[in-house]
């Protein structure tokens, strides 16, 4: 087949800017043939190559006692003790999921998986957090039913329990939803595979589903902003197939207990290309492949197209040659493509063989190494004026408007189609709070939430950045789980634009602040930028997948709230009603500054919870919403009403930080009392559980009623 | 007393299968679904929840025609006993081994969540634990749970004591509300529900433990 000749309208379609170009041009010293072009814009993406983000991630802290393997490998490692360890990543499928919403986020979960099973861990648990437009858009409740419908899809046949998860609606999500998923496996500590290839000679080996033509260019399309075009690019999408990559999990254990495996790489984005250079990179080896002898699955494919192809379910590894035996038997078990397609060379070689041509010889080490790296102009997000006097809403009234509104009901409509107990270690599954998983066979349990507020981060960033991660310090310290580590991913609009650059960059700061604090480092992560429709940017939304451990059944904080248990705030109210629920829901505004984090009071209010874990029955934080939402949602999650005592405003919905709502016995709570005055931890007795309403001063509302209302908005806005 | 659990490429709840078998005191095996024979001595056969061979046709009908089936087959005409549970209830109605079918649930949506049983008959291996009557709470976690058999076959069941389990609040239109039925010799139970997943404290409820430990208690005796 003729390949097209390089003009600048073809090197524009790729992605690739002038200087881009010619710095391509500057490496090779030639003009590259059209598969080389290719490589390059898929290696060169925002997707792939982080060149926007890259100089701000690099001040993430990222290490600690507990990390065995920080971000740079398919995902990231934490010790859990007795040579077990944790392996998880969130990773974004924003793009694909709005232009074709089920096979975007199936294939959304696929990856994720993959990236964790590469790694020698079987996945033991994912979470999602979903961003979609108003309820009344006309797209978005496709959108909803598709995604949730594909997710469900993928991660029930897979057979990994949903722990939790996030859902939101905004109007700036209208042109651009977001779907990220989280995945975390168990491995053994000292049998964790690399991407890292060594050895000249060595066998490359193609693993899994045959290679077509879906997906191709599909990295690229992540790293645009969308226009009315988009229906076009439904293409790009790929599909997903989860019993094949059920197997290919199965498969891929099995073949590391055998010793065969010298690394791996699952093919993700930018697949054949961007796995096979990550394993000639990382090992400072070149890599030879003849595709001739890749799987396909349709008829005359070019070289061009199958080092692009996004095909899911597909595996590249290094096998040691004299195991090859044994590794063709495991994958014939499995019936899975195993094929020979290339080798290792000594020289820093990307060479591509197709009908005995050579399709693309290009130097190796700069496709990753020298990709344009930007230190994109920004600007600071300026402050917000504060929001003034705001009339008194009952109580009750405003408890209604939240629990009403599609983004503060239950969401079961959503979590009721995931399987969240396949496994059989499910402690804790979604609904209030952290979810919670057993470590099979042990003692041990892990926690896992997703956390972010994007209207705090549109106000103030680096607030809103620490908020997020505090706010997921707090869910798993509410289960009883001492907070080890987190992956970040962040979704923003165009970082070609300064404000959009500020508010990335003032996000990683207070990211980097509270996991610093905190002591949360960042194991691994994704961003996907571009998160815009005709110039309308999507809300900033670093959303923050936190794990926490649990060493013992006991440790756990169950949700045991009685008739008679007593309502207490551990954490200091102010009253801060800026950016909050309550002022978006109610008075239809969205202004004020986000609520300040103060990263001691998170650390040592959490460490008195953990500490006094013994006297308290139940414990949640206060996030959206405050006191009035928090102590509604124990209520109803117990089936025992509440009586709170203040029915001021800003005291119930405030949203100041650092908080947990706790209920336990009277001799409980004279304890707790006693600790907190020793430990300097502000706490106030707030009200108590009882009978069969919730009473707000003078205001009261059945619980049923109540309870009705927060079952049916969701499904009532979406379904 | 000895369990093997079935292992189909695509199952994904063997092992919590397994767990169960063996919380109540059975010597469990795995079969792989290549398998031409169960292991020798064999008292039941668990064929657990997943997506047997993906299911991107009729649940389980792919999986009626793998080399086990016809081991499982052979296992339920010397008498043997057989769990099906969820994708397993599936493959025993496509084996003929029970009636009727499990069609798309009423909602067209997968629902996970913990139900309430009614144990309608005691009187099996399976569910001697219970008293008829009881309403035990045990998740379900299904797509194509939605029992159908024609009206001859329904009033059979109910006539020869065979329903095992039914909903109390139906959620996935299942005829006559039934969540488990029994074979003819009452040796073969397929339930759309899931008691692994209620067979520990640590599941957050334990009514499922009772079937297995009843399991136990009959095939130690016999």
């Amino acid at each position: 087949m003729q390949e097209p000749a390089i003009t600048s309208e073809l090197i524009e379609a790729h992605g690739l800017k002038p200087d881009e170009y010619e710095l391509i041009l500057q490496i090779i010293g030639r003009e590259p043939s059209f598969t080389e072009l290719g490589i390059f814009s898929a290696m060169w993406n925002e997707h792939c190559s982080y060149k926007s983000s890259k100089k701000w991630l690099r001040t993430l802290p990222t290490e600690g006692p507990q990390v065995i393997c920080g971000p740079g490998e398919n995902a990231g490692v934490v010790d859990i003790g007795d040579g077990q360890a944790v392996v998880f990543k969130m990773e974004s499928h924003n793009h694909p999921s709005y232009i074709e919403p089920f096979q975007g986020a199936a294939t959304g979960v696929g990856g994720i998986l993959r990236d964790v099973f590469t790694m020698g861990a079987r996945p033991i648990a994912s979470m999602n957090a979903l961003s979609f437009g108003e309820p009344s858009h006309p797209k978005t409740r496709r959108l909803v039913n598709g995604v949730v419908e594909g997710i469900g899809s993928y991660g029930n046949c897979f057979g990994v329990p949903c722990a939790g998860g996030e859902v939101r609606f905004h109007p700036a999500y209208n042109g651009n939803c977001l779907v990220n998923a989280f995945a975390a496996g168990l491995a053994d500590a000292d049998k964790i595979f690399y991407s890292a290839a060594s050895g000249v000679g060595m066998p490359v080996v193609y693993l899994g589903a045959k290679t077509g033509r879906d997906g191709v260019g599909g990295a690229t399309m992540a790293s645009a902003e969308f226009d009315d075009t988009i229906e076009e690019k439904r293409p790009t999408v790929q599909v997903g197939d989860p019993f094949t990559e059920k197997r290919l999990m199965e498969a891929c254990l099995e073949l590391m207990q055998t010793g065969a495996v010298i690394s791996i790489q699952d093919m993700g984005a930018a697949g054949l290309t961007c796995s096979a250079v990550e394993m000639g990179d990382k090992g400072h080896l070149g890599i030879k492949l003849v595709l001739d002898a890749v799987p396909q699955r349709e008829e005359n494919m070019t070289a061009y197209e199958m080092m692009l192809s996004e095909s899911q379910e597909r595996m590249l590894m290094v096998l040691r040659p004299e195991k090859e035996a044994e590794a063709k038997a495991v994958f014939d078990k499995w019936d899975l493509d195993f094929a020979i397609v290339g080798e290792t060379i000594a020289e820093d070689r990307f060479l591509i063989e197709l009908n005995g041509e050579i399709k693309a010889d290009l130097p190796l080490s700069p496709l990753s190494g020298r990709a344009p790296e930007y230190d994109r102009p920004w600007v600071e997000t300026p402050a917000q004026d504060p929001i003034g006097d705001l009339p008194q809403v009952d109580p009750i009234d405003g408890l209604k408007a939240l629990i009403g509104s599609p983004n503060y009901a239950a969401k079961q409509w959503v979590y009721e189609q995931y399987d969240t107990m396949v496994m059989a270690d499910s402690n804790r599954t979604p609904g209030l709070g952290a979810g919670i998983i057993r470590v099979h066979g042990t003692d041990k349990a892990l926690a896992f939430t997703s956390d972010v507020t994007p209207r705090y981060v549109k106000a103030n960033p680096v607030e809103g950045g620490k908020q997020a991660v505090a706010e997921a310090y707090r869910n798993l310290t509410a289960v009883g789980a001492r907070p080890l580590a987190s992956t970040d991913n962040m979704n923003f609009g165009n970082p070609e634009k300064p404000e959009i650059m500020g508010q990335f960059v003032g996000a990683i700061k207070g990211i980097g602040a509270a996991c610093l604090a905190l002591d949360m480092p960042i194991v691994s992560g994704n961003v996907s930028l571009y998160n815009e429709t005709d110039g309308q940017a999507i809300l900033p939304t670093p959303t923050i997948g936190a794990v926490g451990l649990i060493a013992h059944p006991d440790e756990i904080i169950g949700c045991e709230v009685r008739e008679g248990h007593v309502a207490l705030v551990v954490g200091e109210t102010s009253g801060h009603l800026g950016q909050s629920a309550l002022l978006a829901e109610v008075f239809n505004r969205e202004d004020g500054d986000a609520p300040a984090v103060d990263l001691e009071a998170e650390r040592r209010n959490g460490e008195f919870i953990r500490a006094n874990r013994a006297n308290i029955k139940a414990c949640t934080d206060l996030g959206d919403g405050g006191l009035a939402v928090a102590a509604f949602e124990m209520a109803e999650a117990a089936g025992v009403g509440v009586v709170l005592d203040d029915s001021d405003m800003s005291q119930l919905f405030g949203e100041d930080q650092a908080r947990y709502l706790v209920a336990c016995n009277f001799d409980q709570a004279e304890a707790l009392m006693v600790a907190a005055g020793q430990a300097g931890v502000p706490i106030a007795t707030v009200g108590r559980f009882t009978g069969s309403t919730v009473r707000i001063g003078a205001s009261e509302a059945p619980l049923e009623e109540l309870g009705a209302l927060y079952r049916s908005a969701f499904a009532e806005a979406v379904a | 007393m000895k369990a093997a659990v079935v292992v189909f490429p695509g199952s994904n709840c063997d092992r919590d299968l397994a767990v169960a078998f063996r919380q109540a005191g059975f010597d469990v095996s795995m079969v792989w679904h290549k398998d031409a024979d169960l292991p020798a001595g064999v008292d039941i056969v668990g064929v657990p929840g997943g997506f047997s061979y993906g299911d991107y046709l009729r649940c389980g009908a792919i999986a009626a025609q793998s080399t086990i089936c016809g081991a499982i087959k052979a296992h339920a005409e010397r008498g043997g006993y057989i769990l099906g549970v969820c994708n397993g209830f599936q493959v025993l109605t496509e084996t003929k081994l029970l009636p009727g079918a499990l069609l798309r649930n009423a909602g067209l949506k997968y629902i996970c969540k913990t139900v309430g049983l009614r144990v309608e008959t005691s009187n099996s291996v399976f569910t001697e634990g219970y008293n008829a009557g009881d309403v035990i709470s045990i998740p379900i976690a299904h797509h194509d749970g939605n029992y159908f058999a024609d009206d001859e076959t329904l009033a059979r069941l109910a006539g020869e004591d065979r329903v095992a389990f039914r909903y109390t609040e139906n959620p996935n239109g299942s005829r006559d509300d039934i969540a488990g039925i029994l074979s003819e010799n009452r040796r073969v139970l397929g339930m759309m529900p899931h008691p692994e997943r209620a067979a520990d404290p640590g599941h957050g409820g334990t009514d499922g433990a009772a079937m297995f430990r009843a399991m136990a208690g009959a095939l130690t005796e016999a």
